[in-house]
């Protein structure tokens, strides 16, 4: 605790007060203008009082609103600065460096070299937004406690100097005040004004709330700051894709082996073509798609008692999951996010090559192929090889690049009743080799099926409802702050005069319109606006017509 | 007659009494400089009368806002010709309760005219009935967008009152900063009227130049021109049917790779030269003297405190609808379309761009004591930002909301 300062009133107020929390007696000696400044009720902040050690003037530092305007300001550009070229989760390469540097050139080099590419998550972004937090709650910290303070303390029987230096001021000579309060009690009372009586004096006060509106909105922004932090608390926050085709089931990923989901048809649909109303568009741009639909099954899996055994799984519900329309269940969320098609299975004819006739038809299945098929009258096909992916290595030879059936390649052998040892060929797209001599016989192309992959993106979000709790706290408080207003009015006997101080936050518009009714029903002298008056009095000194 | 025809006509019914009401308004304010009674009092009536036409223009978009609906079969905010006309409504009907308020003429001069640019801006893009793509299958649509709309009509509202305190109170005497910027705030908005009419004459024309070039997704494609190039794609090069067409004087760089870059370009480029000329000529109509000059003598009967709190009251009242719709409401359908409540898309990055700024602001205007003149200009810069959202974000930027 510092020095404290006795009031003339007795009253004991912390070091650095400048008007008494009680009577607002002005208690420094730098107070000296005609109107007092009614910031903060002149209670004292902490960063006004206190410039001594290191953690002072940290304090101090972050408690200025100049801070706190330079913070959101560079929050400002640098968000700016993030748009001037898609984030690197926004582009089609999982090498930033070199998609930047091809797209953009030496711009989009440097544009990474910076780390711009990934700014929001950067690790000074992240310090800027820690800043904003810390200036937001040592701001609002330093300015909330004194005035909380003040407000609270203040009573009704104010100091002289304090109701003289109101904005609003007047004096009356009365010789029945009692009547004149009464009926002044009277008129605040239906103007919904809070009123309380000291010594035959009276105060009424009216949307003191209002003045709690910064303190609040900051609360909703820091419970939003919040709830970006909580995101990396292990628990809170899954963001997972998965791919499935049409007709299989997958475990979906993030839910710790819980769910599983079955897909078993992807739905497009697109605007006709014929359509009346939208022709003309459709004419246009071509294509607009109408829908995109997964029809799934979600099964819950029963906890295994032996490990590594396949778990048993029951239905927990059917759904069609379409764009805007996930499916909703125990806090997980699966949004249709994307679609592509995948090779399923390809037919292929083995065919005499003199006289080109088929001797059979078979389908391979892409995704898990069989080793040998039957063609009958003894003639069989058998899979040696397969290259799903298929690309020539660096060695020059076949290999594959993945197990997706992008480019899939074959090594088929071919055997027949005088072909026993079989015929062995190689089959590509396009391509068909014959790398151990020449061949009776060859396989054909004939057909190429596909189906449908849905993508699905597994979402759990616990930090939602923090960040809405915090939207909502801040328009609460957004709205308190500036749609109401902190009015007072101090009705005060003096030396056998009536004093009449009022005193409004802002809009002293609807505070003079409460006075101007109360002047009229009561007798009182109308109070003058000072700064009004002293404005006019200046531009009259200096001579300007008005 | 269907309902989008009928929703042209009034479309247009209300471009035309916004007009008309501009021109009244404009009279109205000029008549009470002469200072005599009877010329205040014709200025009033004159008033009363140029808001009633304002109200008959708006009414007549209401009816263009629900035709539209009809025939579109869902909410008409879906694409930027359908979001910027309603924009415009939105601005209007904020200009109508500042004027129940405060009764003021002078803020339609300049309220108005923006709303004619605006809608004659919107009409430039393709005006066809599209249908929805699943994404927009939402009643967040309406929801979200008219929210958002709403709140930057009246934000907008907040730039009209503080350019005209700003048109009122600048020293046109002498040349000076304070001149030159305010000067170029009108030439940005001559350029926009510039925009519309040179897109409105090459249209009537029906003129086109087709160039084979190579798309910002590395495709083979063609490009055509409503404008003589000026600009050409890059390395593209005009097809054989249009090898006599003008131009193109130089190819737009290659690292602008926004959808259609280079005839957006080429758009901004004749935007550029129609303001100039434009400007040029009615500096010469003024003898030479700054817009800002004769402005200012149209503006002297305002009343700058009145303007600079109409401002403010308007930056009070649209940055909660904002954030309600550009932020809470945007981020509540995000998380159900997507997934995510925020993504960092460049539409989501400038809406909390604007929240910033005009938090900024209101710690300027509440806790430094920014009034008039300093708080005049920071809307302009709102302004500015929210333009930037809905021009730049949608046609330049690639991303989630590149819808048009």
């Amino acid at each position: 605790m510092g020095r404290e300062i006795i009031c003339e009133c007795g009253y004991v107020n912390p070091e650095g007060t400048i008007l008494c929390e009680a009577c607002g007696n002005p208690l420094r000696d730098d107070q000296t203008k005609p109107i007092l400044t009614m910031r903060y009720e002149g209670g004292a902040r902490r960063s006004q009082t206190y410039q001594r050690t290191i953690i002072d003037k940290i304090w101090n530092y972050f408690s200025s609103v100049k801070v706190g305007i330079a913070l959101i300001i560079l929050v400002l550009i640098a968000m700016a600065i993030g748009t001037i070229l898609p984030q690197d989760n926004a582009i089609p390469s999982d090498d930033p460096e070199t998609y930047y540097a091809k797209q953009w050139g030496a711009f989009g080099k440097l544009y990474v070299k910076l780390g711009f590419d990934h700014l929001y998550t950067s690790w000074w972004w992240i310090i800027l937004l820690g800043l904003l937090g810390l200036s937001i709650t040592v701001a609002s910290i330093d300015r909330f406690v004194p005035l909380y303070r003040a407000l609270k303390n203040q009573r009704v029987t104010r100091h002289e100097r304090y109701l003289r230096r109101q904005r609003l001021f007047g004096r009356t000579q009365t010789d029945r005040p009692d009547e004149i309060i009464a009926k002044a009690k009277e008129v605040l009372k239906e103007k919904r004004y809070r009123i309380r009586e000291e010594n035959g004096n009276l105060f009424a006060e009216k949307g003191r709330f209002s003045r709690w509106g910064p303190y609040v909105n900051h609360i909703g922004i820091l419970i939003v700051l919040l709830a970006g932090v909580l995101r990396f608390v292990p628990g809170m926050y899954v963001n997972e894709g998965v791919w499935i085709p049409e007709g299989e089931k997958r475990l979906l990923p993030g839910t710790h082996g819980k769910y599983y989901i079955e897909n078993h048809r992807f739905v497009l649909q697109t605007y006709q073509k014929n359509d009346k109303r939208y022709q003309k568009a459709l004419d246009r741009v071509g294509a607009v798609p109408k829908n995109f639909q997964s029809n799934v099954t979600l099964y819950k899996a029963k906890d295994s008692a032996i490990l590594g055994e396949k778990p048993k799984l029951v239905k927990v519900k059917d759904y069609k999951i379409r764009v805007n329309h996930p499916l909703v269940y125990d806090h997980y969320r699966i949004y249709q996010s994307d679609f592509r098609t995948q090779l399923y299975k390809m037919k292929f004819n083995m065919v005499d090559k003199e006289t080109g006739k088929s001797l059979g038809t078979f389908a391979v299945n892409l995704i898990n192929p069989k080793k040998t098929y039957d063609l009958g009258n003894g003639y069989k096909v058998i899979l040696e090889d397969y290259l799903p992916d298929f690309y020539f290595d660096k060695s020059g030879k076949p290999a594959t690049k993945s197990n997706q059936p992008n480019n899939p390649a074959f090594v088929f052998k071919m055997v027949a009743p005088d072909r026993p040892k079989g015929d062995v060929s190689f089959v590509g797209i396009q391509t068909n080799l014959e790398p151990l001599g020449k061949n009776k016989y060859k396989i054909a192309f004939n057909n190429l099926i596909t189906r449908y992959e849905s993508g699905l993106s597994v979402r759990k979000d616990m930090t939602v409802w923090v960040a809405f709790v915090g939207a909502i706290i801040f328009l609460i408080g957004v709205a308190q702050g500036m749609y109401w207003n902190h009015r007072r009015v101090w009705l005060q006997r003096v030396n056998g005069e009536l004093w009449l101080a009022a005193n409004a936050n802002k809009h002293w518009q609807s505070l003079k319109k409460d006075l101007s009714v109360l002047v009229d029903k009561t007798g009182l002298n109308a109070p003058v606006d000072q700064l009004e008056q002293k404005a006019f009095e200046s531009e009259n000194g200096r001579g300007l017509a008005t | 007659m269907s309902a989008l025809t009928a929703s042209r006509h009034l479309l247009l019914i209300a471009f035309i009494l916004y007009t008309i009401g501009t021109i009244l308004f404009t009279i109205s304010v000029t008549g009470k400089k002469f200072r005599s009674k009877e010329g205040q009092q014709a200025g009033r009536r004159l008033g009363g009368v140029a808001f009633a036409v304002a109200l008959l223009g708006f009414l007549s978009q209401v009816g263009y806002f629900f035709s539209r609906w009809k025939a579109d079969g869902h909410v008409p905010v879906s694409n930027l010709f359908e979001y910027t006309t309603f924009f415009s409504m939105m601005m209007v009907l904020a200009f109508i309760i500042i004027y129940l308020i405060y009764k003021n003429n002078s803020v339609g001069i300049v309220t108005l005219p923006i709303a004619v640019i605006i809608i004659a801006y919107a009409s430039v893009f393709p005006t066809d009935v599209e249908p929805l793509i699943p994404a927009l299958q939402s009643n967040w649509l309406k929801i979200h967008v008219t929210t958002v709309a709403l709140g930057e009509g009246i934000l907008s509202l907040s730039f009209v009152a503080g350019l005209v305190y700003l048109i009122r109170v600048i020293d046109q005497s002498k040349r000076s900063a304070r001149t030159f910027w305010l000067e170029a705030v009108l030439f940005v908005l001559i350029c926009a009227v510039a925009f519309s009419a040179v897109s409105a004459i090459f249209q009537a024309q029906g003129y086109h130049v087709t160039f084979n070039w190579v798309n910002e997704k590395n495709e083979k494609d063609q490009l055509t021109y409503h404008m003589p190039a000026i600009a050409g794609p890059y390395e593209g090069e005009k097809i054989a049917k249009d090898s006599d067409r003008f131009g193109p004087l130089f190819e737009a760089p290659s690292w602008m790779n926004g959808k259609e870059a280079p005839r957006k370009l080429n758009t901004v480029i004749w935007s550029f030269i129609g303001g100039v000329i434009l400007y040029l000529l009615i500096r010469l109509l003024l003898l030479g003297r700054r817009i800002g000059w004769a402005l200012n003598r149209i503006m002297q009967g305002v009343n700058p405190p009145l303007m600079d709190e109409i401002s403010y009251r308007a930056v009070a009242i649209g940055f909660p609808i904002f954030t309600l719709g550009g932020l809470v409401f945007a981020a509540i359908w995000a998380q159900e379309a997507w997934g995510r409540f925020w993504g960092w898309d460049p539409k989501e990055v400038w809406a909390l761009i604007t929240f910033f700024f005009y938090a900024a602001y209101l710690h300027f205007r509440l806790s430094r004591g920014w009034e008039g003149e300093k708080s005049a200009w920071l809307t302009v810069i709102g302004f500015i930002i929210i333009m930037f959202n809905l021009i730049f974000v949608n046609l330049v930027i690639a991303g989630l909301h590149s819808y048009a």
